[in-house]
């Protein structure tokens, strides 16, 4: 009886806590994700203040929170959307892979660790935060600018690519080598094209199974087909997320929509645990030695980020300072890259310092993303753009007369 | 319609719609899964940002729809009723037992007789606008005349008239 009063007595506090961060980050405009995270770096391991009895909860609750947050990005996209978007979109996601990916694998060659660990810090690098920047997309009132479509559509790839990433992550993690890793991503791949398939084909028969008038039926219908999926799908090796991710995609029409109204408390309560517990794990003393680290890898992957969007604007005609809009827009990292991490640190055959490196890095660019993205509104940033395109037109002109 | 309108997919947001205006402004409307909608106007100088972001519950979606459509001629009407000294516009039912009623507006003879026109028709919540000769009235309608105080009495008293066969 002992135990679970302790249990009701720290996970009470630390939500009630919770949800005074989240209340505090609102007044200041910042996400609470950071917040989130630093919470769990004061209670966990090696922290201010150690909380034991409570460590199992959050782990399964952090495993429930993980699924959740796919599921919802899933419900966010119908197939249509996200098959309509990849061939206009694919050499946008391209070069954001490119561009992304790659410092981050270079980077923990660079410090010594191994390919696993290089694979991992790839995918942490790669993805932006979809949920932070459709908020700060709309909070600074950009949704109906025209470069907001490129963008989502950034975004949209991200996440498909992280349907095929997460399976091939959890066959490396389980060190499966180079055979069954590619058995897995074959899998992997064979899934999500068989989903997207039977999405377009037959998502309202799935649909129409869930009848969105009764809300309990619907709630305990949706959460169950998800968990199960998700639980089926990590026992074929190809990760809990991506099947939740699937099952959201799957679901449209109202029964997607009703199921989002439905979930999403359930996803708040559930994605701040998974935050917390993320923290809770990660030792806050491993931290100092990979500040400066984690501060060198979010300025290159800021500035390629930034670029990244500059590029994919520029593609579709949208002018410079629509260009700049788009790339410091996509900047925050955030819930994939813990994501990531927490797979990473799950299996733990990794670099002991990655879970350190990931929160850390995670922090800077998820305080400062939304910060910077807010650049392109001010004067002087205006002022230096038109001086710029002043005298890119003076120097073309001098080209012109001396040719 | 001969004005060209954008549509633009917001994955996972939504739908934006948006058109260049005769007089070179672009405006478009966000329509968010949820049924938000926006109103944004875009800025002359930067035409791919937005200048104005405006929130617009259902209700006040409807009303400016309303305001922007077919309604536009009544609420100009009412105005003119204020600018022009002895010009009225006024609502007439048909009443069931109207002679009128299933016959066309051309039988009422109602322009010549009385000067007063009869310039929109409500059926059920419609605004059908300028009604030709042709048209065919229903009990229940209102019909929307405009002219002198005498004139449109001229019309109630017309359209009042009992059909002697009903």
């Amino acid at each position: 009886m002992h135990e679970t009063t302790t249990l009701l007595i720290e996970v009470g506090a630390l939500l009630f806590l919770l949800g005074l961060l989240g209340r505090l980050g609102r007044r200041i405009g910042l996400s609470p994700i950071p917040l989130y995270l630093l919470a769990g770096l004061v209670f966990g391991h090696g922290g201010v203040l150690p909380l034991a009895a409570s460590e199992e909860f959050f782990a399964v609750g952090a495993e429930i929170g993980v699924i959740l947050l796919l599921v919802m990005l899933g419900l966010e996209y119908s197939a249509g959307e996200l098959v309509g978007n990849l061939r206009s979109a694919a050499p946008a996601g391209l070069i954001d892979g490119v561009l992304n990916a790659l410092p981050g694998a270079a980077f923990a060659l660079l410090l010594g660790w191994n390919w696993v660990a290089a694979v991992v810090l790839a995918g942490i690098t790669w993805v932006s935060s979809s949920g932070v920047i459709a908020k700060v997309l709309a909070d600074l009132g950009r949704l109906g600018n025209r470069e907001t479509p490129v963008v989502l559509s950034v975004l949209v790839i991200e996440d498909l690519a992280m349907a095929l990433y997460l399976p091939l992550l959890t066959a490396v993690l389980a060190g499966t080598g180079l055979l069954g890793g590619g058995i897995a991503l074959a899998v992997a791949v064979g899934t999500v094209l068989l989903v997207l398939v039977v999405a377009i084909r037959y998502g309202h028969l799935i649909s129409s199974a869930l009848s969105a008038k009764d809300p309990e039926a619907l709630l305990l219908g949706v959460l169950g087909l998800t968990l199960l999926v998700a639980g089926v799908a990590a026992k074929l090796q190809v990760s809990a997320a991506v099947g939740a991710f699937l099952v959201g995609i799957a679901l449209s029409g109202p029964v997607a929509h009703h199921a989002t109204e439905m979930l999403s408390p359930l996803r708040d309560l559930f994605a701040a645990v998974f935050f917390l517990f993320f923290g809770l794990v990660t030792d806050p003393r491993d931290i100092p030695p990979v500040l400066l680290p984690a501060l060198g890898l979010a300025v290159v992957t800021m500035g390629t980020k930034t670029l990244t969007g500059y590029l994919a604007a520029r593609r579709v005609g949208i002018k410079e300072p629509g260009r700049w809009r788009a790339g410091l827009a996509l900047v925050p990292r955030g819930e994939f890259s813990i994501v990531i991490a927490g797979l990473a640190v799950a299996a733990g055959s990794v670099e002991p310092r990655l879970a350190a490196l990931a929160t850390a890095y995670v922090l800077i660019t998820v305080v400062t993303g939304p910060m910077l993205a807010r650049l392109p509104d001010f004067a002087w940033f205006k002022q230096w753009l038109r001086q710029r395109a002043a005298r890119q037109r003076m120097e073309a002109a001098v080209t012109a007369t001396t040719d | 319609m001969r004005v060209r309108v954008e549509q633009t997919a917001l994955p996972g947001i939504g739908m934006r719609h948006d058109l260049v205006t005769e007089s070179g402004h672009r405006l478009g409307v966000v329509s968010h899964r949820n049924g938000r909608r926006d109103l944004v106007l875009y800025d002359p100088d930067d035409p791919d940002s937005c200048q104005a972001d405006i929130p617009l519950t259902d209700d006040e979606a409807e009303a400016l729809a309303d305001i922007l459509g077919a309604s536009l001629m009544l609420g100009q009407l009412s105005g003119l009723r204020e600018q022009a000294a002895g010009l009225l516009t006024e609502q007439i039912a048909i009443p069931a037992g109207s002679k009128y009623v299933n016959r066309r507006l051309g039988d009422t003879k109602a322009r010549t007789r009385t000067s007063a026109s009869i310039v929109a028709v409500l059926r059920r919540g419609e605004v059908i606008v300028s009604p030709d000769p042709t048209f065919r009235f229903d009990a229940g309608d209102v019909v929307v005349v405009v002219g002198t105080r005498q004139g449109l009495d001229g019309v109630s008293e017309i359209l009042a008239d009992s059909d002697p066969d009903g």
